[in-house]
Order: C-alpha cells, then sequence, then structure tokens
C-alpha cells in the first residue's frame, strides 16, 4: 500500500486570518449537468465532515468549560466552511436527485475506506453498511424515476451500478444488533480512527438530511421510504458511532477529527477536477491545519501528552475518490447474506430473533421501500424506455 | 447572465461515459429486481392513502355579518359559496405570486449584455396589471364579507404548484427563454383560470363581480399573447 507522511508538519492558516464574506459563501453553485459526479461527492462529504465537526465540538463545551471559547472559535469558522460547501449544490438538484448523490457518496467513499482499512473487523463493518447503502440508492432511484420521472443516472454519471443490494426489508434491526466492537486506542493505526470519524460523520449527515427532507414530500410512499431509510441510517450511525474506543478523551477525539479533516481536504484537493472548487479544498486544508494546530496546544497543555502519539506514522495514500465498483460487485456476490448477532457478523440463518421479531412488528402495515421499487429494473432514460421497446 | 443554450462538457448522458454504462448494463441484466411486481402496485397503495386522507384545510367562515348572511342564504339555497371563496383565494394568491415572478423576471432581463428596454416596459406592464389583478379580487372578497387575508385551500395549493416557477426564474443561472417559458405556463394557467373564475361569479349569483373580472381577464389575453410572442421570436431568431 502506498503510504504518505508528514501532511501535519505544517501550520496552515492561522485561525484569526480564515475570514468569509456572506457572498462567497452562498457562493455560485456547481453545475449539476456539467460537473463531474465526483466533484458532487467531495462536496456532500466534506459537509457531513464540518457538520460533525461542530457536533463534536458542541459535545466537548457542555463538558468543558476551559475550551468553550476556543472550541467556539474554530466552530465558527466550520460554520462558514460547511455553509460555503454545502450551498455548492444548486436548487436543479430535486431533494430526490439529491438523495441519489448522497447515497452515491456512501458507496463510493465506503468501498474505498474499506480497502484502506487495516482492521479487519472494522472493513468488514464498512462492506457490511456498504451494502446497505448499495440497496438504498436502488429504491431510491425507482421512486425518483416512478415519481419524477428522471434517471437517476444522470446523477450518478455512470460511476455506480443500480441493483438491489442487501434487501431493505432486511435491514431493521434490533438496537443490541448495531452495537459494533471499537478499536482500541493504544494499538488501533491512526487511519482506522480517522475512518471511524469519517464514515460516522457521513453518515449522521445522510441520517440528518433524510429526517429533514422526507415530510417535504407529498406522496405518502415516498414520506415512508424516507421513514423507513432514515432509519437504517440511525442504525448506521450507531453501527459505526461504536467503532471508535470511548476510552478515548475528549481532547482526543477532537484531535482525530481534525486530522481526519485535513486528511479529507488533501484527498479532495489532490484529485478535484473543478479548479474553482480545487481552490477552495487547498484554502480548507490550510484552515483544517490550523485547526489541528490549535487543538494540538491543547491536548498538549491539558492532557500534558505529546500530539505525535496520536498522529506521528504515515498515513494510507489520499481517500480514492472513483468508482469502486468491481469491489462492490465483489462484496455483494460474497456478503449480500451476512447478518449481526450481536457485534458479530453470521449468516442469514443464524439472525437473532430479536431483529426478526422488530423487523416484522414495523413492516406489519407494508414496507414502501418494497412496494416502489418493486420489479425495477433500470434502463438508460429510465424504466419507461426499456418498456417502450 | 448566460444567454442562449451552448454545447459543453454534459455528463449526464450514457454517450459520455460508454464503458462505465456498459458495465452498469451488465449489472441489470445480471442482478435482477429482488421485489416481484410493477409500478402499479404504487397507484393501489396511492389510491388507498388518498382515501384515507385529511383534506388540505377548510375555507374560513367568514367573518362580518353581511357575508355571514349571505353565505347562510347561499347555503340555504343548496348552494356553496365556500367554492367560489376558494377560487377567489386562490386567485389572489395566484396574482401575488405573479407580481414577485415578474420582479424576478425584469431583474433577469436587467442583467442581459445588450440592455433590451422594450421587453422590460413590456414585463413592467404585465407586473403592474397582475398587481390590479390582486386588487381587484381582493376587493371582491371582501365585497362578499369575507377575510382576503386567509389562505384558502386552493390559495394554499397554487402556491405549491409555484414552487418550480419560482426556482426558475430566481435561479441566477437561468436564461431569458428558459424564464418565459416558465412565465408561459403561468400565463396560460392564469388564462384560464380568470375565464372560469368569471363563469363561477355569474353561477354563485354575482354579476357585479363577474362584469368587473371582465377588464382582467381581457388583459390577461394580452399578456398570453405577449409571452407567447417573446418567446416564439427569440427561439426562432436563434433556431434559424
Amino acid at each position: 500500500m502506498e503510504t504518505i507522511s508528514g501532511i501535519f508538519d505544517n501550520k496552515g492558516t492561522p485561525l484569526e486570518k480564515q475570514k468569509f464574506t456572506w457572498k462567497e459563501m452562498a457562493g455560485k453553485p456547481i453545475s449539476k449537468l456539467d460537473d463531474d459526479a465526483f466533484t458532487r461527492v467531495r462536496i456532500i462529504l466534506m459537509n457531513g465532515v464540518e457538520t460533525d465537526a461542530l457536533r463534536l465540538k458542541h459535545g466537548i463545551a457542555r463538558f468543558n468549560k476551559e475550551l468553550r471559547l476556543p472550541l467556539a472559535e474554530i466552530r465558527r469558522v466550520e460554520q462558514h466552511q460547511a455553509t460555503m460547501v454545502n450551498w455548492l449544490i444548486g436548487a436543479d438538484h430535486s431533494p430526490l436527485e439529491t438523495t441519489v448523490a448522497y447515497e452515491q457518496v456512501a458507496i463510493e467513499v465506503t468501498a474505498a475506506v474499506a480497502q484502506n482499512e487495516p482492521d479487519r473487523y472494522q472493513a468488514q463493518t464498512y462492506r457490511f453498511g456498504l451494502l446497505e447503502d448499495f440497496d438504498h440508492l436502488y429504491r431510491y432511484a425507482a421512486m425518483l424515476d416512478r415519481l419524477e420521472g428522471k434517471d437517476a443516472n444522470n446523477i450518478l454519471q455512470g460511476y455506480t451500478d443500480l441493483v438491489p443490494g442487501r434487501p431493505i426489508s432486511e435491514h431493521h434491526r434490533h438496537p443490541e444488533n448495531d452495537i459494533r466492537d471499537n478499536y482500541e486506542k493504544g494499538t488501533a493505526a491512526l487511519i482506522t480512527k480517522i475512518h471511524a470519524a469519517l464514515i460516522t460523520g457521513a453518515e449522521y449527515q445522510t441520517h440528518d438530511y433524510y429526517q429533514n427532507i422526507g415530510p417535504l414530500f407529498a406522496d405518502p410512499l415516498a414520506r415512508q421510504l424516507y421513514a423507513e431509510i432514515a432509519s437504517v441510517e440511525e442504525q448506521h450511525v450507531t453501527q459505526y458511532g461504536s467503532l471508535s474506543d470511548p476510552s478515548e478523551s475528549h481532547i482526543e477525539k477532537w484531535l482525530v477529527h481534525e486530522a481526519m479533516e485535513v486528511y479529507m481536504y488533501a484527498s479532495c484537493a489532490e484529485q478535484e477536477s473543478n479548479p474553482r472548487i480545487k481552490a477552495m479544498w487547498e484554502r480548507f486544508l490550510d484552515y483544517e491545519l490550523g485547526h489541528l494546530n490549535v487543538a494540538c496546544e491543547w491536548f498538549k497543555k491539558i492532557e500534558g501528552r505529546d500530539p505525535a502519539e496520536i498522529l506521528a506514522g504515515p498515513l494510507p495514500k489520499m481517500v480514492e475518490f472513483k468508482s469502486q465498483r468491481d469491489f462492490v460487485r465483489q462484496v455483494l456476490a460474497a456478503e449480500v447474506n451476512l447478518r449481526t448477532a450481536g457485534p458479530a457478523y453470521v449468516d442469514k440463518a443464524k439472525e437473532p430473533q430479536s431483529s426478526l421479531d422488530y423487523r416484522n412488528h414495523l413492516a406489519s402495515q407494508g414496507l414502501a421501500s418494497d412496494i416502489v421499487s418493486a420489479g425495477y429494473q433500470w434502463a438508460p432514460g429510465g424504466e419507461l424506455m426499456r418498456k417502450a421497446s | 447572465m448566460a444567454a442562449a443554450a451552448k454545447v459543453g462538457t454534459n455528463y449526464t448522458g450514457v454517450q459520455m461515459s460508454p464503458k462505465d454504462n456498459k458495465r452498469l448494463l451488465d449489472a441489470v441484466n445480471d442482478i435482477h429486481p429482488d421485489v416481484p411486481g410493477d409500478e402499479r402496485g404504487m397507484l393501489v397503495e396511492r389510491t388507498e392513502r388518498a382515501a384515507e386522507a385529511d383534506r388540505i384545510g377548510s375555507v374560513p367562515v367568514p367573518g362580518s355579518a353581511k357575508g355571514m348572511l349571505k353565505t347562510g342564504f347561499d347555503m340555504m339555497r343548496g348552494k356553496s359559496p365556500e367554492v367560489f371563496l376558494d377560487k377567489l383565494g386562490e386567485r389572489l394568491a395566484y396574482e401575488r405570486n405573479g407580481v414577485r415572478l415578474y420582479e424576478a423576471m425584469i431583474a433577469k432581463v436587467k442583467a442581459l449584455d445588450t440592455p433590451d428596454t422594450a421587453l422590460v416596459d413590456t414585463l413592467t406592464h404585465i407586473r403592474n396589471e397582475e398587481h390590479e389583478h390582486m386588487m381587484l379580487v381582493h376587493q371582491a372578497i371582501e365585497t362578499l364579507g369575507a377575510d382576503p387575508t386567509a389562505q384558502t385551500p386552493c390559495a394554499d395549493v397554487v402556491g405549491a404548484m409555484a414552487l418550480g416557477i419560482v426556482n426558475v426564474l430566481t435561479d441566477p443561472r437561468t436564461n431569458v427563454d428558459q424564464c418565459l417559458n416558465a412565465l408561459l405556463t403561468v400565463e396560460l394557467a392564469d388564462n384560464a383560470a380568470w375565464e372560469l373564475l368569471i363563469e363561477l361569479a355569474q353561477a354563485a349569483g354575482h354579476p357585479n363581480i363577474a362584469d368587473s373580472f371582465t377588464k382582467a381577464k381581457t388583459q390577461e389575453d394580452d399578456h398570453l399573447v405577449k409571452i407567447k410572442t417573446l418567446m416564439r421570436r427569440d427561439l426562432i431568431m436563434q433556431t434559424k
């Protein structure tokens, strides 16, 4: 595996020089039609990262008076970073089209992470969640076609497959089967910690997005579909959130999160095809290095420890933003029948009764995901094109 | 502002990435739908949900004594004055929205590289007439003793309809022709709605209101012709 080192050795932009205007934050969106789908993938992902940065720092501030002001200062910048990033999505995306893009993010980024993850159990967890998000994409694509008469591949641009994954009718599990084993902070690689922070933040954003936009739909099936999938996203947040070590201190988690943000902006800047957006990723990479340095200073001051304990050593190469079709197909073929029993992965036949009872009750008055996707087979231009031929 | 359509790197179609899309089709051919059936299941479910649904809301009871009497009188004769009131509320909302749409359009036309003052004048004229129509309906609702500030169910529904139009008109990236197309949709519906409203006023026994609406209908006919002509002229000129 290729590695990188030294990305944390830069002081970045000092916090007091991290400034915005309202007009640049609410700037020109990307083109839904002419920009590469991976530009939108990076935008959605990094909005998820920034909103999770806010979430984590608010959590820390609840427990630490001394850190309230420094955290608030960084959060203010992160709020504005999140705005500038998220406002790049144009209003010609319907909420359902944006949803398709969110699932593309979940699939392509989780697949990249799963292949880079050195810890076998954690990698298994990413592959497990991946097959569920892959299935969500298929259900949403059917909904988009049958509700708005649009082709999901206009958003996906051929990078991501549109077929069933692990069927959503089997995603809903009892909470006891959603908790995963965590990495051990003393022995886990930095990249393992970064991955857990990244994917948890991304799924959190997806959950919140579905939870907010579900009620915007008039169609009762669309409303119920969002309810069903938002609930799985909450399970995913539970799952991925339990991958990190609960014995890490608040400041240690802050440090890992800032390192993750640096790593992700560096990944985005390295691969961005739109020059205007690339310049923004580079600017924010420098901002994040500034945030990381503040976090390091507080880590030294409060914990009396050297940040190198956490940040030293090489990282794998950058997260690859590209079609992970081959990997996803392999995982689908090999692991579609995996289920969970507590933190363990088991065959479908061994799924605990607690999850079966839980989902049977929820679906006892019907499952919108099944209804909207019944017999759905994608064709270029949408299923009506196939039926006409 | 972007003017007419241009050729560029639009990535949305399958021809832009034939290899990726071939592999996507391979997947679709290998892995079949897991749930049997087709889209007809959605229709069955929607029918069921429609049967179970509550209404959007109600037409408010007229607040003034005069209005109460009038409503009561018509009700006793087996008529439903709330139907007419609801449609009046709809027209008021639609015209009010129309004023804002034309204001957005004027801003867009002013952003053209070559200022088209004649077009701005035409749009301003229509905008002002939409405002007059809004006030005309406002007055008619008051005459009936009803509350023109209430949002009736039909007013709410046309508000939902208008959301897409508002997005088209206010998106800085849309060009004049795309916006004229949106305004054409608005004017076509508006024209038919005024025609119907006049008939409804007569049917509800309000000939004075029907008369007062005739001028508005004539002006709406003019709006429709103007928007249609502007759009046709501009697009044909670009196409030739």
